[in-house]
């Protein structure tokens, strides 16, 4: 029970906004006042939500002195210095590699397979096709977790297999890929099924009159009506690829192939003896960027796409 | 269509289907066995021994902590999540009243809502990482310690991390704070759908804002807060990356922070006993699967309808 005591001095510390925020509609003070105190508790979100952000930002720039002194302050210059010792030195450059190796292997296969898969059972009528769907589906509420052991066994083994097996085992970018491309099946059919259950007919007939194959059908037709859906989902795919740490963490056990949130995971455990942070969060910086520039470009979409996801 | 369907279908389901089969499905399979194996992963005898692990895991202390740090997560961060995420919401979208008398969002709501939703599109390990050093102690540039410093609080400093009895709640904050935006964000889209004249009606009957809020839009919204609060409790069993980032594979000092997702990773990986390992990955399927049906169960409301 002595765990159950702390709560309220940890809330104290961290997150003032919260504990009251719920008592203020209830205050039955005048409307005006009302609404300027809950305008101040947005506010006070809104500074708790981006203020780690920027401070994290703001010392990628500051020297280790300053860093350690004036951990609030702006920073006196932008030492790009710490870019550069984090890329090369503290091998986020190569983390990096890896984790844009990774994801563009993984997310292409996700896309292509996942809409093969979803095209078919969307529109076409063929004995298993409930079966295979629920196969899918049912992967949706399976924890990541139950599966990490076996997994590990599973790309070892596969490791072993004669002549494929050296692209195939732990620590290859394409074995991970791959176990990407797995774990992202259950939604990406999913949602694309659905999604594909709603073009028109009348086009797929059009293209059938005109002689189309099956497999043109779906490449000249069907898939760019399907491109909405198709981005929306690339790019749940892409956050939830980029920022994968557990399933690499098992892996890619290899120090060089590590990806990135793999890497700065490490690299976080062991700046406390070298007293490097400015590194660090020159590494976080680099890291954050890519996701950063995709959610600043398609913000509307990623919000959309990924409250998708739970609106299954 | 008639022509070759199904050596086209057959073709196009392969790839996925395979895929999926090999590194999901039969790990999912497979780990059910193990962990009714004493095998340590190292070598290739796997002795079946029915359900000792499970056993064994009844009288494992550390997992007892693992598992009262699991509930902790998936009772307090779903509830404060929720709660901030309606209040927060129900402010962007129906929370200002223009002089008209019109019901809308407060100013800048738009900003507000891509400001909080930031932390979703991040990776858990830089969530974690930024964090460890907000409660690091202040000699290594944690803020925490410094704000409350300048604000004259000193007297609340604290070497955050190191005090066994905070590092669930921190872990619990930290989650919230990542997922608050989230939830915003889908609870907004929810409260957009509701017709404006139900408000203004609400309005004109002289109702406060909080009857309004708790009379109109948490029942009109009651549907998608069912669905996000049991997808809230899924995650928030979790917390792996969380507590394995900032305190490390033992969960910290003491253990104290320990969650089952970690000690199963350790026990593998560290403690190379895979079928002790596998039985935990099982608790966990049978916890998350209890919580699922138990939350849906737990806020099954008479369903509002629209006229």
């Amino acid at each position: 029970m002595t765990t159950m005591q702390s709560p309220p001095r940890v809330a104290d510390g961290g997150g003032n906004g919260r504990a009251r925020g719920h008592r203020m509609p209830g205050i039955g003070a005048g409307d005006k006042a009302v609404g300027l105190i809950n305008g101040g508790f947005l506010l006070l979100w809104g500074l708790i939500t981006a203020l780690p952000l920027v401070w994290a930002i703001l010392s990628s720039f500051k020297t280790n002195g300053e860093f350690r002194v004036d951990p609030l302050g702006l920073p006196s210059g932008v030492q790009w210095d710490n870019f550069s010792r984090a890329w090369s030195a503290a091998n986020i450059g190569q983390y990096f590699l890896n984790s844009v190796i990774v994801v563009s292997i993984s997310l292409t296969l996700t896309m292509l397979f996942g809409a093969m898969g979803a095209y078919v059972l969307a529109r076409y009528d063929f004995p298993g096709n409930r079966f295979v769907y629920y196969l899918f589906v049912g992967g949706l509420i399976l924890p990541v977790f139950l599966a990490l052991v076996p997994m590990f066994f599973v790309v070892r083994n596969l490791g072993n297999l004669p002549v494929i097996g050296q692209f195939l085992g732990l620590n290859s970018y394409l074995s991970l890929a791959l176990v990407y491309v797995a774990f992202s099946m259950p939604f990406t059919v999913f949602f694309l099924t659905a999604f594909f259950r709603t073009l028109p007919n009348s086009v797929a007939e059009a293209g059938v009159m005109d002689g189309c194959s099956h497999f043109s059908l779906f490449w000249k037709v069907m898939l760019p009506m399907a491109r909405p859906g198709m981005i929306s989902l690339a790019l749940f795919n892409f956050l939830g690829h980029w920022n994968q740490y557990v399933l690499p963490l098992v892996i890619m056990q290899d120090g060089d192939k590590r990806v990135l949130a793999q890497g700065l995971g490490t690299l976080a455990a062991n700046t406390g003896f070298r007293a490097d942070w400015t590194a660090l969060f020159a590494g976080l910086v680099i890291a954050l960027l890519p996701v950063l520039i995709v959610y600043i470009v398609f913000q509307k979409q990623v919000q959309a796409g990924l409250t998708a996801g739970v609106l299954k | 269509m008639r022509h070759g369907k199904y050596p086209f279908i057959l073709a196009f389901l392969l790839p996925p289907v395979g895929i999926y089969a090999i590194y999901m499905l039969s790990p999912y399979v497979q780990a059910i066995y193990i962990s009714m194996t004493d095998w340590s992963g190292l070598t290739a005898a796997q002795t079946f021994i029915g359900f000792d692990n499970y056993v064994e895991m009844w009288g494992d202390d550390q997992l007892r902590k693992a598992l009262w740090n699991n509930l902790i997560l998936v009772l307090v961060v779903p509830v404060l999540t929720l709660l901030l995420g309606l209040f927060f919401a129900s402010m962007l979208n129906v929370g200002g009243r223009s002089r008209g008398g019109a019901v809308t969002g407060v100013r800048g709501s738009s900003i507000y809502k891509v400001v909080y939703f930031f932390p979703q599109v991040l990776s858990v390990a830089i969530i974690g990482i930024v964090f460890k050093y907000v409660f690091a102690p202040e000699n290594a540039g944690g803020i925490l310690n410094r704000v409350l410093g300048a604000i004259g609080l000193g007297g609340l400093q604290q070497l955050w991390l190191a005090e066994p009895n905070y590092l669930i709640w921190i872990i619990v904050l930290v989650m919230t704070w990542s997922f608050v935006g989230f939830y915003v964000v889908l609870f907004s889209a929810a409260m957009q759908s509701i017709p404006r004249d139900i408000y203004e009606a609400a309005l004109l009957d002289g109702s406060s804002r909080f009857t309004t809020f708790r009379k109109v839009t948490v029942p009109l919204v009651w549907d998608t807060v069912q669905v996000g609060w049991v997808y809230m409790a899924i995650q928030a069993m979790d917390g792996f990356a969380t507590v394995h980032i900032m305190l490390g594979i033992n969960g910290g000092v003491e253990g104290a922070g320990d969650v089952l997702g970690i000690a199963m990773y350790r026990e593998a990986f560290a403690e190379a006993d895979f079928g002790y390992a596998a039985a935990i990955g099982v608790l966990m399927l049978v916890l998350t699967m209890v919580v699922a049906v138990a939350f849906m169960r737990g806020l099954r409301r008479e369903r509002v309808e629209l006229a």
